[in-house]
């Protein structure tokens, strides 16, 4: 049995009042900032939600109590920044299942102030620990892109092409108040900056920041009780490969994706000439490239002629990371939520970049290194 | 060679420690499954291709093709910048992350499916990394 596509929609949806740099707030405030803001989106208080989501060990408790609220449901799904698509997925499911009405999910993150951030050093015995960690990545730029020369060589990809991803995603950024980064960049800025791990520079990492997001889900059927448009949900998926990048099974694709992305398709009964709008997790310059051959928008190997081309550019014919992306917009370290928000949003008509007539969204996201991965495909209408 | 202070020390496991008793002792340890053959990494009681928890150990040639790389450029605890971050796929087929060791940390130096053999480099008297060079009479180019 699977859920009818369209019959639970995103009611509230709502970033941190502040993105960026926020040292006034520590991580869990950051969190409730978001929540609060979401619910007011939604006209809800607290006590209307049943069901609460969030990552992080123990952390939906200590939310619902921040935030006083007693859920029937939660859900502590913890798989990196695509967390909340996952979360978005299983309160689908705890909605349709009757365990709970109203779903809050949220996100905080302290990632540039580091007020109550939460440390993540690998465990020395843990597998990372003993078989990644003694030979020095530290963090994600030195990790997320290993893969990279192997594709690159592979599909003859160039850097001139994987330069163009930040280029592209700076125009989109250019036309959002709220992103981080919005000077114009060529191809030559990319390849001059700041090398950090080669093949990629500074302009090829995601941004370091603070900021939260949250989001509110009900049953359809409720959702013309809100004051804001709802954004349905046509379709989901999820799926996992490993946390250790060195054991990836092909370093060209990302097995996570090729579940998660057919599997949200599948489930939504939509074509990829129906994707008016396309959100792809971009922690780092790849990612996208990787995405889009994934999800099946374009053969193996073209992704960087497709961006080059600009296809996903202002004016192109799949707009894409259309808030500026984790490159320029903002990053706190699980991304996640802000992709979805930045669907959420274009499917209301409500976006600082707003694609004319956008219908269906796809949102696509990535966890922990290519470890993990949640497709949430939204609709304006119900089908 | 010995190793700069400061590099994260593996702690070895109970599923694990045959894999670091064989670098100490110079030799690279992988598993094989009795009932279905895959050989894999890292270790593990069991197959992680069938599920048998007939599984031997084994130890493998050593030699190795350098699969991808970064080469990092920040100074962290017990690295001299640049260096390589480097996955290797055994001659066996699983693959490893480690470093290229005896060999310029530069693209030019490191090219994808150049030839390489491991190369154990203590830590300390219980831990040797399994760390890769360029294979010696190798010419560092692609096998064929």
């Amino acid at each position: 049995m699977s859920i009818a596509p369209g019959s639970i929609a995103i009611v509230g949806a709502a970033e941190s009042t502040r993105i960026g740099a926020v040292p006034e707030m520590s991580q869990i405030m950051l969190h409730a900032d978001a929540a609060l803001n979401a619910l007011a989106d939604a006209g809800l208080k607290p006590a209307d939600i049943d069901g609460v989501a969030c990552t992080g060990a123990m952390m939906t408790q200590q939310i619902a109590h921040y935030l006083g609220i007693t859920p029937k449901w939660v859900d502590g799904t913890s798989v990196g920044g695509c967390s909340f698509m996952l979360h978005v997925r299983h309160a689908a499911a705890a909605i349709a299942a009757g365990y709970c009405r109203t779903v809050l999910i949220t996100h905080g993150e302290s990632g540039k102030s580091r007020i109550n951030a939460t440390p993540r050093p690998p465990e020395p015995q843990s597998l990372n620990g003993q078989f990644e960690a003694p030979y020095g990545p530290f963090g994600p730029p030195t990790l997320f892109p290993i893969p990279v020369l192997r594709y690159m060589k592979t599909y003859g990809v160039t850097h001139e092409q994987l330069a163009m991803v930040a280029v592209v995603q700076r125009e989109w950024a250019g036309r959002n108040p709220r992103a981080a980064q919005r000077e114009p960049i060529t191809v030559d800025d990319v390849l001059n900056s700041r090398m950090i791990a080669y093949p990629f520079r500074l302009l090829q990492c995601c941004l370091v920041t603070d900021g939260g997001g949250a989001l509110i889900l009900t049953s359809a059927d409720r959702a013309r009780d809100f004051p804001q448009p709802p954004a349905y949900l046509l379709g989901t998926g999820e799926s996992v490969e490993t946390n250790m990048i060195s054991q990836m099974e092909d370093f060209t694709s990302s097995r996570a994706f090729r579940v998660a992305g057919p599997t949200a398709f599948q489930a939504a009964g939509i074509r990829h000439a129906d994707v008016d709008h396309l959100m792809i997790y971009d922690a780092f310059a790849h990612l996208p490239l990787y995405g889009l051959e994934d999800l099946g928008f374009v053969g193996r190997g073209e992704a960087g002629a497709f961006i080059e081309a600009r296809h996903t550019a202002p004016g192109g014919r799949l707009p894409m990371n259309t808030n500026g992306g984790g490159l320029s917009y903002t990053h706190t370290g699980m991304y996640g939520m802000f992709a979805l928000q930045e669907s959420v949003r274009q499917v209301r008509g409500q976006a600082p970049a707003q694609v004319p007539d956008v219908k269906v969204s796809v949102c696509h996201g990535v966890g922990g290194m290519f470890s993990a991965s949640g497709t949430v495909i939204l609709g304006r209408e119900r089908p | 060679m010995s190793l700069p202070a400061g590099r994260p020390r593996p702690e070895p496991t109970p599923e694990t420690q045959h894999f670091w008793e064989g670098a100490r002792a110079g030799e690279l340890r992988l598993q094989r499954c009795t009932a279905c053959e895959k050989v894999y990494f890292p270790p593990r009681p069991f197959c992680p291709g069938c599920g048998s928890r007939e599984v031997a150990v084994f130890a493998a040639s050593g030699r190795a093709t350098l699969h991808s790389y970064v080469i990092h450029h920040r100074k962290v605890p017990g690295f001299e910048p640049p260096y390589a971050i480097a996955v290797v796929e055994l001659e066996e087929g699983p693959r490893m992350m480690t470093n290229i060791v005896d060999c310029p940390q530069t693209p030019e130096a490191l090219q994808l499916d150049m030839e390489l053999e491991v190369a154990f480099t203590p830590m300390d008297d219980e831990i040797s990394l399994p760390l890769f060079r360029p294979a010696q009479g190798s010419d560092r180019g692609e096998r064929a």
